[in-house]
């Protein structure tokens, strides 16, 4: 059957499933979120151990996530991985860093010999869940906003952004308030999933103190969301967008992602339907005393990010434009690996139910139990 | 089309060296600890023995310290393709990035998922899944190497693609030959198998230590006994695999042979040298000597390289300049078809730009004629093809001395325990104590072998590094080199001080 497929349709596919990675990322920065929520909530000696082991638990998988999309993408659309990777350096490098700190510092902040301090891992899981959820949410805002980049003859990039000579190789996407705002959504979703998830999580009983504190944060979190949110929706219906036409050329078009959303009313459905099952959620994990709010709210964000990053890719519309030279923008049908490449890839995506099946298996196995302080505060937790 | 800053490309290289050793500190204890971990637990679930849990408590704990910094460091390496090989991931991210994705698919969340079973899941799950968890665990590690060395073995020998003008990129044409490229086959039993053999070491390195203080004897014992019978089978594997993978490069990549053997003019019959000092003022195509001095076996080379006695191995003198008695052809002939071949390239973007199908028809078949010698058109010397002789050629040896030392050692641990009396043998001890680090060396000296023995190709033959190079500025990249040299030994202190602790507080420590 898959080699049956034709090569527009195998490209349709991939960027659809590299989508869906990046959206269940986005669910997944739950743990991001609530790194940056620890020194609000946690008070106590245990209230800290608690949300570190609830945490701690899972942030492999939201790592591994993150690593898989790099890799998706690399495999799938490695035009997009050379010109985006290579040209906005600095951005992709800094994300990097605060991955890489946060990597540690559950296994590292308790253990004796640390040589830092607790403090300082925790500092690094802030930062993360900070300045890392910005920056991916900036890169995900130049999909709209485009990029300052120019491919050759022989698709190598080279950026074209200086501020007083020297080359800013991505970071200048921070001065726009549209990729701001996109960044700063996420951050305070990702703080809103945190305590969403850390309610479900927990065995509240013996912390009636911090159940309090999430539950305010989660609304005060959506309260801060909603501007941004606002913004980011707003502009994306009145924005010229980038249209590609029949030969391959590349204009600036009136609002064109509301056409897009006209056109694609699925993506719609999928917009509206997410950000009602958020407020769901939040509502729910705020007033309601619900633990389980993660579970809308977090099918909400994958709605959502499924529409935010498939928006810009399909009907006639590139997905990496590049502002300084709009020819050298990138769709999914030029920035593409080989038909042949492509259709090798979807046998293997066969098996991605079956990772999500042992994944979502493990999880309930492991969480059928809350998480209580005895176990947070056992030698071996971190 | 390139306007090589060579510093660029040098610091670029430092920083993938960098990040690529600092990964396989952690990475081949993680493949070799995991599966010994699985070990000693499933012999406390035969058992029921709870001494055995205590070690496999105890043997895991060193293990997640070590797991987290292995994953810190890997998703640099992955991104690092894109931010400073961005040309090299457009050449040939068509094959090169579908392994890894598939490693992400298959191993890495095998690993995430069950990791989290292995070390929260005592009180959560059966003990059978426990164990199964732990099993999952080496198993999805070990199936990361798998992948990541398609892609590494494709580097070394490019197999299963073709060019196309068109997206001036490499196309995967045939997935089992990339995947069953024989390169890889030798470099994932040779690697895994060696990452298998330092675990073990790393294991007898605490246990003597623990011993030579007189603490947690039992423990010490049984963890030694485990670890030696692991060690000596995969160090047995190890030279097999090796011996395959020397072959394969003599096969493959000639020129990193004869680097490896400091062997400047091909031979014959050639001998192996065992041992040796190389004279480093030596250049290609002088009449110094290669060696300032040297003990040869005779005829060994020949063996090992082509597996017939007596068989020409060329040297690095004939590889560069050519040797037509022996069918060798040198770089600068390949170079006059690579400059041709990228002309020919060149010609059919432009016909194709002026719309000229007949144009670029006719330099498509110029350039089918040469293409196989495309990376050679980069070169600026033919020099230039030749990697250092000195640091291959000692990476090597220290390698070949070390594996050849290794099962010795573990068959004197295993007998000494199994005789019952190690804990006399004063003498065995601080060999034991050390093995860990010799470990380390000769993994790292492996890397060093393969990675700067394919210099100046990051592609071989198709693709030299100062083409895969991002376009950056220096200072960029030595910026982040600098904060990558930082914050991973700031990690690694950590890491160290953490082991170290865990390691004086022993077993019972929980
Ligand atoms: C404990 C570590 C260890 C030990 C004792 C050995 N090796 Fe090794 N070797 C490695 C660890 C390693 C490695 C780190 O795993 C490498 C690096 C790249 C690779 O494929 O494996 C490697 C590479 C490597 C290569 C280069 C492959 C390439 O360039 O593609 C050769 C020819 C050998 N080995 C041969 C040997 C021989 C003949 C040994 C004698 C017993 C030996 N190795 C022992
Ligand atoms: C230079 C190329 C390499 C890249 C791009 C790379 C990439 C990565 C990444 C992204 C991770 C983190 C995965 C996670 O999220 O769990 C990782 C970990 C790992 N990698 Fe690598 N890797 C490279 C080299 C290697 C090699 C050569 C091997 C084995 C032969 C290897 C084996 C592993 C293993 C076993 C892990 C598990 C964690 C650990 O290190 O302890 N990697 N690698
Ligand atoms: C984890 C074990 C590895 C180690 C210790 C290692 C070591 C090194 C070293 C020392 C260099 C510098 C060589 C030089 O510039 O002279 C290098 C370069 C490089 N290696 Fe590796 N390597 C490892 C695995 C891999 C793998 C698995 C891949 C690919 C899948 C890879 C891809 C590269 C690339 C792209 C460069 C930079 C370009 C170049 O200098 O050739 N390495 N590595």
């Amino acid at each position: 059957m898959i080699a049956n497929l034709d090569y527009i349709t195998l490209q349709q596919l991939w960027w659809v499933l590299c989508s869906v990675v990046g959206a269940l990322f986005l669910f997944l920065t739950f743990v991001q979120g609530g790194n940056t929520l620890l020194w609000q909530v946690a008070k106590t000696e245990t209230e800290n151990a608690l949300v570190i082991n609830s945490l701690g638990r899972k942030w492999e998988l939201t790592f591994t996530t993150l690593v898989l999309f790099g890799g998706a993408l690399f495999a799938s659309f490695p035009k997009f991985y050379s010109t985006s990777f290579g040209g906005a350096y600095w951005v992709w490098m800094l994300i990097l860093f605060t991955f890489i700190l946060q990597a540690v510092s559950y296994e590292y902040r308790k253990k004796p010999g640390n040589v830092w301090g607790a403090k300082l891992y925790e500092l690094f899981l802030f930062v993360n869940g900070s300045v890392g959820v910005l920056l991916i949410g900036a890169a995900v805002g130049t999909f709209y906003t485009g990029s300052n980049f120019s491919l050759n003859d022989y698709n190598q990039v080279t950026w074209q952004y200086t501020l007083g000579g020297v080359n800013l190789r991505g970071l200048e996407a921070a001065f726009s308030l549209f990729n701001l705002s996109m960044g700063l959504f996420l951050v305070f979703n990702a703080r809103v999933l945190g305590a969403l998830y850390l309610l479900n999580n927990i065995e509240l009983g013996s912390v009636a103190a911090m159940e309090t504190r999430l539950r305010k944060a989660v609304w005060i979190n959506f309260l801060c969301s909603l501007p941004f949110l606002l913004y980011v929706v707003g502009a994306i219906l009145l924005m010229k967008g980038f249209h590609v036409d029949e030969s391959g050329v590349v204009s600036m078009v009136s609002f064109k992602y509301f056409f897009n959303l006209l056109a694609l009313p699925h993506l719609l459905i999928m917009l509206l339907g997410g950000l009602g099952l958020v407020i769901l959620g939040v509502l729910g994990g705020a007033f309601k005393g619900s633990t389980k709010g993660i579970w809308p709210a977090g099918l909400g964000t994958v709605l959502v990010g499924l529409c935010v990053l498939c928006l810009p890719a399909f009907n006639s519309t590139s997905f990496y434009p590049s502002k300084f030279d709009l020819q050298s923008s990138l769709t999914i049908y030029n920035a593409s690996s080989s038909q042949f490449t492509l259709a090798t890839m979807t046998y293997v995506a066969l098996a991605i139910p079956f990772v999500l099946a042992y994944v979502a298996y493990v999880w309930k196995q492991m969480d059928s139990q809350k998480l209580t302080s005895h176990e947070a505060m056992d030698s071996e937790a971190y | 089309m390139i306007d090589v800053d060579f510093s660029l490309v040098n610091w670029s290289r430092a920083q993938f060296a960098l990040t690529a050793m600092y990964h396989w500190i952690f990475v081949p204890l993680t493949l070799g600890l995991s599966f010994l971990c699985a070990f000693f637990e499933t012999i406390y679930l035969k058992t029921g023995n709870e001494q055995w849990k205590s070690i496999t408590r105890f043997w895991m704990t060193l293990f997640g310290i070590n797991f987290a910094i292995g994953v810190a460091t890997g998703i640099i390496l992955e991104f690092e393709f894109g931010t400073n090989w961005s040309n090299y991931s457009w050449m040939v991210g068509d094959i090169f990035g579908a392994p890894l994705a598939i490693e992400g698919i298959f191993a890495f969340f095998i690993e995430a998922t069950f990791f989290a079973v292995m070390f929260f899941g005592w009180d959560r799950v059966s003990k059978g899944f426990h164990c199964f968890s732990t099993w999952m665990v080496a198993i999805g590690s070990n199936l990361s190497a798998v992948w990541i060395l398609v892609a590494n073995g494709w580097m070394q020998n490019p197999v299963g693609m073709v060019f196309n003008p068109e997206t001036v990129r490499f196309e995967m044409e045939n997935f089992a030959a990339v995947v069953f490229n024989p390169v890889a086959v030798s470099k994932f039993t040779h690697t895994s198998s060696s990452g298998f053999l330092f675990a073990s070491l790393f294991v007898l390195t605490i246990s003597s230590w623990y011993l030579m203080k007189g603490k947690h004897l039992e423990m010490a014992k049984k963890s030694i006994i485990v670890a030696s019978v692991f060690g000596l089978i995969s160090s047995v594997f190890v030279a097999f695999t090796g011996d395959e993978a020397a072959f394969e490069v003599a096969q493959k990549q000639p020129m990193k042979l004869a680097a490896m053997e400091g062997l400047y003019i091909g031979e014959k019959g050639a001998a192996l040298v065992a041992m040796g000092i190389v004279n480093s003022a030596k250049k290609p195509g002088d009449d110094q000597e290669a060696f300032l001095f040297e003990v040869k076996i005779p005829e060994l080379l020949s063996l090992l390289a082509n597996r017939k006695p007596g068989s020409f191995v060329p040297g690095v003198d004939d590889l560069v300049y050519g040797n037509e008695g022996e069918g060798v052809m040198g770089v600068n002939a390949k170079m006059e078809k690579g400059q041709l071949a990228l002309a020919d390239l060149a010609a059919y973007k432009k016909a194709k730009k002026e719309g000229s199908d007949v144009g670029a028809a006719e330099a498509l078949s110029r350039f089918d004629v040469n293409k196989d010698f495309l990376g050679y058109g980069y070169l600026s010397t033919p020099e230039e093809a030749v990697p250092s002789v000195p640091i291959v050629f000692n990476a090597f040896h220290v390698m070949v001395v070390l594996g050849s030392l290794f099962p010795v050692i573990f068959a004197a641990f295993l007998f000494y325990a199994l005789k019952g009396t190690l804990t006399e043998k004063r003498w065995l001890l601080p060999i034991g104590l050390i093995s860990g680090l010799l470990g380390f060396l000769a993994q790292q000296s492996g890397w060093v072998v393969a990675e700067v023995g394919r210099q100046p190709w990051a592609i071989q033959g198709l693709m030299p590094v100062k083409v895969a190079t991002t376009n950056l500025s220096t200072t960029s990249v030595q910026v982040t080199f600098f904060m990558f040299a930082a914050v991973f030994t700031l990690l690694l202190i950590a890491e160290i001080s953490i082991m170290l602790k865990q390691i004086s507080n022993g077993p019972e420590g929980h």
